[in-house]
């Protein structure tokens, strides 16, 4: 019963699509305030009905209920239950569920937060959404009902994927498709000002804090991604360029653009079919990262069960929405540039430079990306795109762009003078130099050209950032400081840094052992001995592990007592390894459990890996960043300019 | 105007390309053993670990190498017609047991039924490197003169063995007489 409750409630939330998306743009177009009216309480209708069918979903795992195909396929009995509710979003069907509620989610927070946006605009946007949500459940319902019946039901479920029982794998996916669902926001409002075909100032204002936000979670649940990765894939890798990574990734690439170019197009009017383009780009890559993980077009390890009559969906879905997209784009932005100059030396120049850069970089990944697939088409022949050539394609655009970065954070707009600019940047210059130089060499014992570069980046860019918030620390009292947006850049940035810091020294001074040990046997890593102290059994809830103990000591002092193990899942009889690793601030020993070699002797992966927690920090403080330049008041303003109008009106005269 | 249009070309030709790359199955990967002999091995028996069995077992014939496991779906999915082709009499099939428990292995044989000549047990997976394996289902189809002359990735039936097989059975048997 409860689960033809969801399927129904599906159907339901299908409908209200239907009319939010069909009565705002009619009405928009007819300037007809009734049918634009439909707008807000259609989509709080579609979020309900959503919900109660995720709700629905959810209560089918949390009760085993086996007659669900998706469930039986998916969950197990024994199963803890954090992970039956991860399970929902655990494959194809469900993760499908998820992404339509997370766009019901943003749908009704623009209805909610959008009463300053004029109303044929709002109505617009939530018309584009409603259309990109009857598009996804109509996928659903087709092609990937969750709520099949699998009659008779078997005894007992086929467990969800051992490598999916995991507290990161329980919270990256929804942080992660939040952010890709969030940038359909910047898309619906990049459709509408096409649609109208009109695009000010004010729309960039209304366009950057959603598009902040959807960044936020995009870069969170990339972050998290990796992270998830490292421990859980056992092989102590935290990036690998696999299809699925960058699927999430290019739309990553190109709403950094986006944000970047958002803020030319709110403080000076230009960029804006560039804006428009991004904001079309961001949102197309997210659904094209869709499409490449549900058609089993690439092979990838994250790839779902798959099946080319979704593939064929999703395909066709891509070429309406984006093609319409496109269209729409070629006939209206010709006419939308203002022909606003400025100087070479300016702000605008170097956000150029900055789009054009996270432009090729993005491009450089797609090509990456597609490329197997280009060659099995024209029948060229199999190729396969390692990591080398993404790490080398992908840091060629990167490294200018780490050194433009904090020129062009303290540049003014429209024109700099090239003295004043020198004398701010000189300190900060010489300290990343020193700094890149002299950490490499005297911390790790090594000074090489790539790693002195990789470092005086980062330092160059952490150094920098802090000029402007040390400046409004130290300001005159009464003078105003610095606003939220200039703080959320600058420590946005600063993040950027500390990661570049991270990748590079983690790149090069990463330790890595694979070697045979004997329970007793003591061995030495990176100036670490590591002593397999005991072999034990152990008994989890669904799987059995052996688990090592390990003792790390340095120059004879205790560090820490590591256990990893290795588990066989009792019901897919899948073998998965759990590393164990130390975590500090300036570096992670990790330890992961190989294969028995006979003779009590064991293999185990040791390694030493400095700084790689700067790699995941910087990516939060990143975010964070954006969430304070997403607090601005500037964004406020607009609500509170609303309140006080409400408050002069409801004055008696 | 021209670079806008350029734009929705270049999205129509991706759009093509993806068209196109839905028919393909991304885990057709040529094998690099293709026309090189078959790599080595003698290994114990499943059915008894006291006999072994390996590549001089088939010297001289055409074989199918057949890597299979008692924890992988696509085995079983594949295991009826395996039994299936076994009936035939058409072609030897030798089975690689491959990182596998050797009870589960066992009882799998007694209660699906033992389409193998002889099943080699691969505990620890050695001879599935040697073999270039990356997952099972794989079945190789070895000449009579010991070359790797196919390799299909996934499980087996009837229409794989018809297009695929079959052809180079024939054209092999054609070319030696």
């Amino acid at each position: 019963m409860i689960p033809e409750i969801g399927h129904f409630a599906l159907i339901l939330a299908l409908s209200l699509a239907v009319c939010q998306s069909v009565m705002p743009l009619i009405g928009a177009h007819r300037n007809d305030a009734a049918l634009m009216s439909v707008a807000g309480p259609a989509a709080v209708g579609q979020l309900v009905f959503v919900a109660v069918s995720f709700a629905c979903l959810a209560w089918s795992f949390l009760q085993s209920d086996f007659t669900v195909l998706y469930v039986a396929n998916h969950s197990h009995r024994a199963l803890p239950d954090v992970y039956k509710i991860a399970a929902v979003w655990g494959a194809h069907e469900g993760s499908l569920l998820l992404w339509i509620l997370l766009l019901a989610v943003w749908t009704v927070a623009v209805a909610r937060y959008s009463s300053e946006l004029p109303r044929a605009m709002s109505a617009r946007v939530i018309g584009v959404l409603g259309l990109l949500s009857f598009g996804f459940l109509l996928f659903t319902l087709l092609t990937s009902n969750p709520f099949e019946r699998l009659i008779p039901a078997p005894a007992n479920g086929a467990d969800l994927n051992p490598l999916l029982q995991d507290i990161g794998l329980a919270i990256h996916p929804p942080i992660l498709y939040t952010g890709y669902v969030g940038f359909s926001v910047a898309f619906a409002f990049a459709i509408a000002a096409m649609l109208t075909g009109h695009l000010d100032q004010a729309w960039a204002r209304w366009t950057r804090p959603w598009t902040i936000w959807a960044w936020m979670f995009l870069t969170v649940g990339i972050a998290l991604g990796s992270w998830w990765a490292y421990y859980e894939l056992g092989w102590g890798g935290w990036w690998f360029w696999d299809p699925v990574e960058n699927a999430s990734f290019m739309p990553w690439l190109a709403g950094t653009a986006l944000i970047h170019s958002l803020a030319v197009t709110e403080k000076r009017g230009l960029f804006k079919s560039w804006t428009l383009l991004l904001a079309i780009s961001a949102f197309s890559l997210s659904l094209l990262g869709t499409f490449l993980v549900r058609s089993g077009i690439l092979v990838s390890v994250h790839a779902f069960a798959t099946d080319p009559a979704r593939g064929l969906f999703i395909l066709i879905f891509l070429g309406i929405v984006i093609g319409g997209a496109l269209i729409l784009y070629a006939w209206r932005a010709p006419g939308m540039d203002s022909a606003a100059g400025f100087r070479p030396l300016s702000r605008e120049t170097f956000l150029l430079l900055n789009n054009v850069l996270l432009v090729i970089a993005c491009t450089v990944i797609l090509y990456g990306t597609l490329a197997p697939l280009l060659y099995d088409v024209f029948e060229w022949g199999k190729i396969s795109i390692g990591p080398p050539w993404f790490e080398f394609a992908f840091a060629l655009p990167m490294l200018p762009l780490t050194l433009l970065i904090g020129v062009g954070m303290h540049t003014a707009w429209r024109s700099q003078a090239f003295g004043a600019l020198f004398a701010q940047l000189k300190i900060p210059g010489t300290i990343a130099i020193v700094a890149g130089i002299a950490v490499p060499t005297v911390f790790y014992g090594r000074f090489g050209l790539l790693v002195s570069v990789g470092a005086i980046a980062g330092f160059w860019i952490m150094t920098v950032s802090l000029l402007q918030p040390l400046r409004s620390w130290r300001r005159a009292p009464g003078t105003p400081g610095i606003s939220r947006s200039a703080l959320g850049m600058s420590v946005a940035h600063f993040g950027v840094g500390m990661f570049t810091l991270g990748i590079t020294i983690v790149s090069a001074f990463t330790v890595e052992a694979d070697l045979s040990v004997r329970p007793g046997e003591t061995v030495e890593v990176a100036g670490y001995s590591f002593k397999l102290t005991d072999l034990n059994n152990v008994q989890g809830p669904n799987y059995q592990a052996l688990e090592g103990e390990i003792e790390i000591r340095k120059d004879g002092k205790f560090v820490a007592e590591l256990r990893p193990q290795k588990r066989t899942y009792l019901v897919q009889q899948s073998p998965m390894t759990e590393a164990a690793i130390d975590a500090g601030w300036n570096r992670d020993l990790f330890v992961a459990l190989g294969d028995p070699l006979g003779n009590d002797a064991w293999s185990m992966r040791l390694q030493y890996k400095p700084l790689i927690r700067f790699i995941w920090l910087g990516a939060l403080i990143m975010a964070f960043g954006g969430l304070i330049a997403a607090s601005d008041r500037r964004y406020r303003l607009q609500a509170t300019a609303r309140e006080g109008t409400a408050a002069l009106r409801e004055e008696p005269a | 105007m021209a670079r806008y249009i350029a734009l929705i070309v270049a999205f129509v030709i991706m759009i093509g390309i993806f068209a196109a790359g839905l028919d393909r199955d991304p885990t057709k990967l040529p094998s690099p053993l293709i026309d090189k002999p078959a790599p080595e091995y003698e290994l114990p028996r499943v059915m008894d670990p006291l006999l072994t069995t390996g590549s001089t077992d088939y010297a001289g014939q055409m074989v199918l190498v057949n890597i299979w496991a008692t924890w992988c779906a696509g085995c079983r999915t594949e295991h009826e017609y395996l039994l299936e082709l076994a009936g035939r009499n058409e072609i030897p099939i030798y089975g690689i047991n491959w990182r596998d428990d050797r009870d589960a292995a066992l009882s799998w044989l007694q209660q699906l039924g033992d389409p193998y000549v002889a099943s080699a047990y691969d505990e620890d997976g050695r001879v599935g490197i040697d073999w270039g394996v990356y997952g099972a289902p794989e079945t190789f189809l070895i000449g009579a003169g010991g070359n790797v002359m196919y390799k299909h990735v996934g499980p087996m039936n009837e229409a794989t063995w018809q297009g695929e097989f079959m052809p180079r059975i024939a054209a092999q048997t054609g070319a030696t007489r």
